[in-house]
């Protein structure tokens, strides 16, 4: 149980530690549905390279999710996610991706978008936004599981 | 720069998810559910995550970047801040932190830690993906529908 607070804290600094470099050097809100949005169907702000940086950021996250099972388990003993023994029907699983893009989308933001960066900027919508969507995750967990 | 900034911080972002847990569906509803802790199984850890997140994001935001959006200066790889103006809090922000909420705790997955689990390549997560991706597009089109609804960002 210790060892797990230590790597949720320190995973958390990560976490903190690419929003704020992002804000300080793009002048970016790292909410991730923002950017996946923005990667795929932004018309408005597309770089001026004609390569916009969604997608470098959307690839920095795939690159980390490669590192499984490589460095992480070594130094840290995080082990592969193995999606297939989600206990969770196909069903379920595709009504929940659903809610999820398109409660993200209305909302205007996620857990990193609002949880993080809005509150890290004591934004009022997204301090209201994480404490309903936290309260709302917290009754599905206790319906579904 | 600005391309190699996004790569870095998505690699951090995405390392900090999977370290500290949240990318793991099983463990983020067993923080999620609460009735466990009338069986002693909670497991409390996602919320040092969050804490953690803050105590990065917080300070430096309220002492460097606000500071420099007040004084009109720019960001080191632009020329200025693109930070959300919307202030008020309205129906569609509510609806949709209900809605989102709700599938989050139904699987346990939030988007970053949907797309950080691709690279697991199981079928189950490209599916959840692209159904999120699905609902994203519904959102943009009502979005785009209810001028109320527009994102003024």
């Amino acid at each position: 149980m210790f060892s797990s607070f230590v790597t949720a804290s320190l995973g958390g600094l990560l976490v903190g530690l690419g929003a704020i470099l992002l804000l300080l050097f793009n002048g970016r809100i790292a909410g991730i549905s923002g950017i996946l949005s923005g990667a795929l169907w932004s018309s408005r702000e597309s770089d001026a390279k004609g390569i916009a940086w969604q997608w470098y950021f959307l690839a920095g996250l795939l690159l980390s999710g490669l590192f499984m099972g490589g460095p992480l388990e070594l130094l840290f003993g995080v082990t592969p996610i193995e999606m297939s023994h989600l206990e969770v029907s196909t069903p379920l699983l595709l009504i929940s991706g659903v809610l999820v893009g398109l409660g993200c989308s209305l909302g205007s933001g996620c857990t990193s978008g609002h949880g993080i960066c809005g509150i890290g900027r004591l934004s009022p919508r997204s301090i209201v936004a994480t404490l309903v969507f936290i309260s709302v995750g917290v009754l599905a967990a206790i319906v579904f599981h | 720069m600005k391309q190699f900034m996004a790569l870095l911080c998505g690699t951090l972002f995405g390392t900090g998810l999977m370290l500290s847990g949240l990318a793991d569906p099983a463990k983020v509803i067993s923080f999620l559910n609460l009735s466990l802790l009338l069986t002693g199984e909670w497991d409390p850890s996602l919320m040092f995550v969050m804490s953690a997140a803050l105590a990065v994001y917080l300070p430096i935001y309220l002492l460097v970047v606000k500071p420099r959006v007040l004084a009109k200066q720019g960001p080191v790889c632009d020329k200025q801040y693109h930070l959300p103006t919307k202030r008020t809090i309205d129906a569609p922000l509510l609806i949709g932190s209900v809605l989102f909420g709700l599938g989050w705790g139904m699987v346990g997955i939030c988007p970053g830690p949907g797309i950080v689990n691709l690279a697991s390549f199981e079928p189950s997560i490209f599916l959840f993906v692209f159904a999120m991706v699905l609902g994203g597009y519904m959102g943009r089109q009502i979005n785009l529908s209810i001028p109320i609804a527009v994102n003024n960002t």
